[in-house]
């Protein structure tokens, strides 16, 4: 149940099979509420494998009726944006208001806008 | 046990069963309570046995994963003891806290300690398969409580079972060490099997309400050969211990068991928190 890591560095998945500070690989939670919605991320947890990755996922974020479907997703197959380099990254949105449909003012003549 | 907070949910607890006592809810005769009593007992020493394992467990998961199923004991072992104790005046609490050992009807199999992880499966194994079976049954009883609570109650008990399947498989298939100690898990807990199956005068005397515990061993003997044998494991040919806990013989690590159960209820009597 280690909290989610949002850089790009990956666990669990290379883990040693011997040692007695060997941990479970670590997997991502995600949790569908209601029919219709899509699965949200929840949150993390460790797991020896898929099958009890989704039973562990069941007993830590279902406890309330949150969910009517679990996915789980080894936490190494995730590949993320850097962190440290998200101003570059995210730079070239800045500044482009038309790609914002409030950018535009409406046309006369078209009604019902 | 007692909490003032009522659950949001229908799904019948220990609360629903008071109430509706107090209602008007018919009191079950001396025969019904002392059957409610038995699976009440069943369900709450199993409950304590896994909740020794919170902050114990292999992994942090793992914690909450036998912590929840002695939860959901714990909730059928709250409304088997109100219904039962209704017969007698005595609330859930009076039962759990103030009854010395030799009037705990718990089978033996659920006061034994917990070993190893394995040796903890191995046990849950065993209880999943009995209770799955007692309750799928349970629910046609005649009696409208005891059946609500079986109803409630087979629905969770499945997961459990799963949940015991699963590591049973994973232990048995795993290493060297996780096969041979997951074989001594079962052969520990084999001799205490027979007695959850033996004729049972309590439930013989309530045909329609009880269920005779020897009806289950059939449904036992088709599924559990069948895990053991599928995780590479060999069915114990260990004979049955003598006693029985439906008569109020225990092992001697029960006594440890009321003692930690018990020790806060006795010392402040009536505290609430």
């Amino acid at each position: 149940m280690a909290a989610s890591d949002s850089g790009a560095t990956t666990a669990g998945g290379g883990a040693g099979k011997t040692g007695s500070t060997e941990t479970w690989p670590l997997w991502e939670v995600f949790i569908r509420s209601s029919r219709g919605l899509a699965h949200v991320h929840a949150g993390s947890l460790h797991a020896p494998d898929a099958v009890m990755a989704v039973r562990n996922a069941r007993d830590l974020y279902t406890r309330r009726g949150e969910g009517v479907s679990v996915w789980v997703v080894p936490s190494s197959a995730i590949t993320a944006s850097d962190v440290d380099a998200r101003g570059a990254f995210f730079e070239s949105a800045e500044g482009k208001e038309f790609r914002h449909a409030t950018y535009y003012t409406d046309s006369e003549g078209v009604p019902h806008l | 046990m007692r909490h003032t907070n009522r659950p949001i949910s229908t799904a019948v607890s220990a609360e629903t069963i008071e109430r509706e006592l107090a209602d008007g809810l018919a009191l079950p005769s001396d025969a019904v309570a002392r059957y409610a009593l038995g699976l009440g007992d069943d369900a709450l020493i199993l409950a304590q046995r896994l909740g020794e394992w919170i902050a114990r467990a292999p992994e942090l998961e793992e914690d909450v994963a036998l912590g929840n199923i002695g939860l959901d004991l714990l909730g059928h072992a709250r409304s088997f003891l109100t219904y039962a104790g209704s017969a007698w005046g005595r609330t859930e609490d009076d039962l759990a806290y103030f009854r010395d050992e030799a009037e705990f009807r718990n089978h033996q199999l659920f006061e034994r300690p917990n070993g190893d992880f394995a040796h903890t499966i191995a046990r849950q194994l065993i209880a999943s398969v009995y209770f799955d079976a007692l309750y799928a049954r349970l629910q046609a009883s005649s009696d409208p409580t005891l059946a609500a609570i079986a109803a409630k109650a087979v629905k969770e008990v499945e997961y459990h079972l799963d949940h015991s399947v699963q590591w049973v498989r994973r232990l048995g298939l795993g290493t060297d060490v996780s096969h041979e100690r997951m074989q001594a898990g079962l052969d520990a807990m084999w001799p205490f099997v027979d007695h959850l199956f033996r004729p049972d005068r309590g439930a013989a005397e309530l045909e329609g309400v009880a269920v005779p515990p020897q009806s289950l061993r059939d449904v036992f003997d088709r599924t559990v050969p069948a895990v053991i044998a599928e995780a590479g494991l060999q069915v114990p040919g260990i004979p049955g211990a003598r006693g029985g806990g439906r008569d109020g013989v225990h092992t001697e690590a029960f006594g440890h068991l009321l003692a930690e159960m018990q020790v806060l209820a006795r010392a402040h009597p009536g505290a609430t928190w």
